[in-house]
Formats: structure tokens, C-alpha cells, sequence
């Protein structure tokens, strides 16, 4: 088999998203969770001009949910591929690169990669504490390697990045500012948006003077906590030709990072080298490669944004920037749509339009290429979408019309 | 001690790897795992060296003289359980003479903006209950 035949590129292609409406944390109760994850299949579906009876693949992230009860449900007919990315926001983009898979090497014809948050009980940000309500499931009950962090207050992800954050900003003179800059200029684009969460412009007096939640982290540089639902389906790139939607072709996906790395989040043990970063270099530079693209050629870029920092240190990891150069680069404009030179995050991410996990990050892409974003990067051609910088393996797409 | 946690937040589950750490902690003693075959700290304890994947340690005692590598001042409870003692310190603090081992910490009974990265740390220990002590730091010379 020649190199040629053992890769991914354009081999598949998004043929249909949709989502729920997006609510804030709680807000879609009594819905059911997965009752949100059809809701959002079948609105992708109609979008496709496919069915419920077209899918017969589900390539999920963040430890997925039950595609049994979810198959029985809506009487999906033959189910064939049902995988996950280990891990859990980190392999949000990495899904579509699953699904292709599985359609690129003819196990399904029409996967469908589908995100669902209920954070009504279930909170993240509490989601390496030792206890918690009874009930809530996302505190993790000390363990062997837990008992080494839990001790010291490190019981959220906001305080794991930040120290990620403090490390960056003693290193290359990142500064609050720079931070700053990705929220605001994400809020920017949030609210000219009808499905935003957030409305309201944010200022620099607004994050200056909001309260910290774990230095040098303030509220603004936080996601949301939300409820809803986004899929995404994926076909064999012939079969998108002949549906309702111009093709996005997967021209790209990655996924892992350097063993070191390993559990790089809660541990903080990683090489020095690379401790102050996303953990994407390694996957930046396979997605690259198997692109046949650099960073020159990115015209939109969605970077998973669960905490500002994280998009500055993607920014390098991804060589738009030289490694430090992060703060700067965002200082300069350059993250800003529509006149910067990499606008980001024009639907407002995690931070202002929703926190769906990552997956909105994909459909913004997707509705990029197609020419239909509401915040539309003129003539777009190639995305780039990340999934969360988190511990191994972290993921991304690369995505062209 | 000022900048803990509250003791019965603190729960210990230690493997057959970890427990010869936290049963030195109790005496308040910082020992390392440092593999027999080609002399590389591994930490936390595990059952493999991640350079040589040989399996076999011996304990090393370290004076628990460290410096600050970076750190975050917890000011919001992510659970209610430890809200009167926010705001804390915690640290990643590395050792030297050890390739880089890292422990995740508090630095106590400072001013958490007194606190930078680069700063020298000394250990001592946070009692939290007959046989569980946590290694915790002090600025040093503070
Ligand atoms: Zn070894």
C-alpha cells in the first residue's frame, strides 16, 4: 500500500450540523440529555438532506454517552461504528477525524459526531475535587495519583490552567492584558450573534474589575457553564457531492501528544520545554503534514477556549506566532475579526457564544466554508479546529470547501 | 497553619507504589522513588521508569529545599466544603537534584502576593490526622 493510500486527507467530509438552542447551565431541564443529542442529530440530519436512517456510525469525545439506549430510541437501523476519544474535551475536534476514520476505511457510511451538556447537576468546574454533593458525578474520589494534588486546592480545571497561565507569563511576559484580548475581542463577535449566550459588549474595565477566581484567572477568562447539544455528520467526500450542503472536506485530523505530556494538566509534571504550552505542538505538526498546509494557509481559526491563556499558547503551538510570542501576537489585533490577519473564534466559543464542549467550534468551521457565517471571514477556504488543550491526547481538523 | 485545606477534605488512598511516600510523610520525611537500573526520579510513584521501564526503586531522602516553578492563589470554592480557607497558595514546586521532580503543594502562612515563581521553599509538614501528614512550604528566610 502506498503512503498515498494510508491517509485520511479528503477521503470524508462534513455533510451536515445542527444543534439545539443553547442554554445557560440548568436551563434545558426537563429535556433529557440525549433527548438534546437527537434533537441536534436530526436538525444535522435535515440540514445534510439525510435521515435518521441514513446514520449508522457515532464517533464521540469526553466519554460520550450511551449510544445503546440512544440507538434504540430513535430505531436507528444498523448501527456499525460507535467509538470514542478517550479523554474529554480534548477530543472534540479529533471526533470528526474519528468518524472519517471509520467511513475512510469502510466500517460506516454516515458517522455522526454529537456533543450533549446538562450541567444542571454535573459541573465541571468542580470536576477534580475529592467530594461534592451526593450525587454529583464529575468530583473525582481521591486516588493514588489525586492524593498527590487534591491536597493543595487544585480541584478545578480553571486552577490547573492557571498555573499553566502564571508559568507562560513569567516566561515570555505574557500579561492580563493579552488575556483580556481574546475575551473581549470573542465577545465581540458573540454578540452579533442571535444564539449567543452572552449579549453584552465586554470592556477592559469589565475584566479589570471582575473577581479573581485563581490567579492570574478572572471570571472573563472562564467559559461558561451551559446546557445543549451540537452534531456533526460525516460522509464518504463522493457521497457529499450529492447532498444538500456544498462538502467541507476533512483534509486533516490528529490526535495525542508526547507521552510526557501523559496527564500533563493535573500532574504538572511535563518537560520543561514544553510545560507553558497547549500540549498541541506534536498533533499541529502531523495535522500539518498530512494537510500538505502550514499555518500561512489557515484563513479561520477555531481554537477550543474553555480559558484565555489556552488560546495564546495555541496560537504558538500551531506556529501562527514563535513559541512566547503568543500575547503579543493577540495584542497586535491579529485574533480579530474581521480585519486581523487570523480572525479566531468568530462565532465567540466556549467563552461567549456557548460551551457545547468543543463542538460548536466545528460548526462555526463548517458554516466558514460554506460561506454562511454570520461573521463571515471573506473567501475562506481552510479552518483549522482544535480540541482542548488538556491532558493527553488533545486533537484537531483541518477542514477546506 | 494558614493557607490548607480543611483536614476532612484530605483523604489519602495510597497504591503499593505511592504508600512508601506517605508513610515517610508521617514521619515527616521527604523520600523519592529513583530507579535502581539507570538512576531516573520517577514521580508520582508508578510501577515503571518512564526512561528505562525498568520497574525497581530505591527510596531517596530529599531535604525538601525546593523553588517555586509556577502556582495559583485558589480564591473561589469550587465546592463549599472548603470556602473559609480560600484564598490558598497552591504550588508547583520543584526539587532540585532530582531531573525535575515536581511536587504540588501549598506555600503557607504568606501573603499570597508575596508569592513568585523562582522564589526558594522549604518543607514542613501539615498534620491532618494520626498517620496522614502532607507535605506543605514556606517562603524561605520568611
Ligand atoms: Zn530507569
Amino acid at each position: 500500500m502506498s503512503a498515498d493510500e494510508l491517509t485520511l486527507k479528503d477521503k470524508a467530509a462534513i455533510a451536515g450540523v445542527g444543534s439545539t438552542q443553547y442554554y445557560k447551565r440548568g436551563q434545558s431541564v426537563p429535556q433529557l440529555p440525549m433527548e438534546l443529542a437527537g434533537k441536534a442529530l436530526m436538525n444535522a440530519c435535515a440540514d445534510a438532506g439525510l435521515t435518521i436512517d441514513d446514520i449508522d456510525g457515532f464517533a464521540l469525545y469526553s466519554m460520550g454517552f450511551d449510544t445503546s439506549l440512544f440507538s434504540q430510541w430513535l430505531g436507528i437501523p444498523e448501527v456499525r461504528f460507535s467509538a470514542l476519544i478517550s479523554g474529554g474535551g480534548n477530543g472534540s475536534a479529533g471526533s470528526v477525524g474519528l468518524a472519517a476514520s471509520a467511513i475512510a476505511t469502510g466500517q460506516a457510511t454516515c458517522v455522526a459526531s454529537i456533543m450533549t451538556l446538562q450541567q444542571a447537576t454535573v459541573r465541571f468546574g468542580a470536576s477534580f475535587a475529592p467530594k461534592g454533593k451526593p450525587g454529583q458525578t464529575y468530583s473525582a474520589p481521591p486516588s493514588p495519583e489525586g492524593n498527590f494534588i487534591q491536597p493543595s486546592g487544585l480541584m478545578g480545571p480553571g486552577n490547573m490552567f492557571a498555573v499553566l497561565a502564571q508559568r507562560h507569563m513569567h516566561l515570555y511576559g505574557t500579561t492580563r492584558e493579552n488575556f483580556a484580548e481574546v475575551a473581549i475581542s470573542q465577545r465581540a463577535n458573540a454578540i452579533r450573534r442571535p444564539t449567543s449566550l452572552q449579549t453584552q459588549p465586554l470592556t477592559l474595565d469589565d475584566y479589570f474589575n471582575a473577581r479573581m477566581i485563581s490567579d492570574p484567572l478572572c471570571l472573563f477568562d472562564y467559559t461558561m457553564e451551559c446546557d445543549g447539544a451540537v452534531a456533526v455528520i460525516t460522509v464518504s467526500a463522493e457521497r457529499a457531492k450529492d447532498l444538500a450542503q456544498p462538502p467541507v472536506y476533512v483534509m486533516a485530523s490528529a490526535n495525542g501528544g508526547a507521552g510526557r505530556w501523559g496527564q500533563a494538566i493535573t500532574w504538572m509534571g511535563m518537560p520543561d520545554e514544553y510545560f507553558a504550552s497547549s500540549g498541541h505542538r506534536p498533533a499541529a505538526k502531523r495535522v500539518y503534514e498530512m494537510a500538505g498546509v502550514g499555518p500561512s494557509d489557515i484563513d479561520v481559526a477555531l481554537l477550543y477556549d474553555h480559558f484565555t491563556p489556552m488560546v495564546i499558547m495555541q496560537l504558538e503551538d500551531y506556529g501562527f506566532c514563535p513559541i512566547g510570542e503568543g500575547g503579543r501576537f493577540v495584542a497586535d489585533g491579529n485574533i480579530r475579526w474581521p480585519d486581523g490577519g487570523l480572525p479566531v473564534n468568530t462565532h465567540g466559543g466556549n467563552l461567549s457564544e456557548a460551551y457545547i464542549i468543543g463542538m460548536t467550534h466545528v460548526k462555526e468551521a463548517v458554516e466558514q466554508l460554506r460561506g454562511t457565517a454570520v461573521n463571515q471571514v471573506k473567501d475562506a477556504e481552510i479552518a483549522l479546529v482544535t480540541g482542548g488543550p488538556a491532558s493527553l491526547p488533545v486533537s484537531n481538523l483541518i477542514l477546506h470547501r | 497553619m494558614q493557607g490548607v485545606l480543611p483536614k476532612d477534605i484530605i483523604e489519602l488512598t495510597p497504591n503499593v507504589y505511592t504508600e512508601p511516600y506517605w508513610l515517610a510523610t508521617a514521619e515527616h520525611r521527604l523520600i523519592l522513588p529513583r530507579c535502581t537500573t539507570c538512576g531516573t526520579y520517577r514521580f508520582p510513584p508508578g510501577p515503571f521508569c518512564w526512561n528505562c521501564r525498568a520497574q525497581e526503586v530505591e527510596w531517596i531522602e530529599h531535604d525538601g529545599n525546593g523553588t517555586i516553578y509556577s502556582f495559583t492563589v485558589v480564591r473561589h470554592p469550587v465546592i463549599p466544603e472548603v470556602a473559609e480557607a480560600l484564598p490558598v497558595v497552591a504550588a508547583v514546586v520543584e526539587l532540585p537534584d532530582t531531573g525535575g521532580v515536581r511536587l504540588i503543594s501549598n506555600v503557607v502562612d504568606c501573603a499570597p502576593e508575596d508569592v513568585k515563581i523562582g522564589m526558594a521553599v522549604t518543607i514542613d509538614w501539615y498534620d491532618v490526622r494520626e498517620n496522614t501528614t502532607i507535605p506543605v512550604f514556606r517562603l524561605a528566610g520568611g
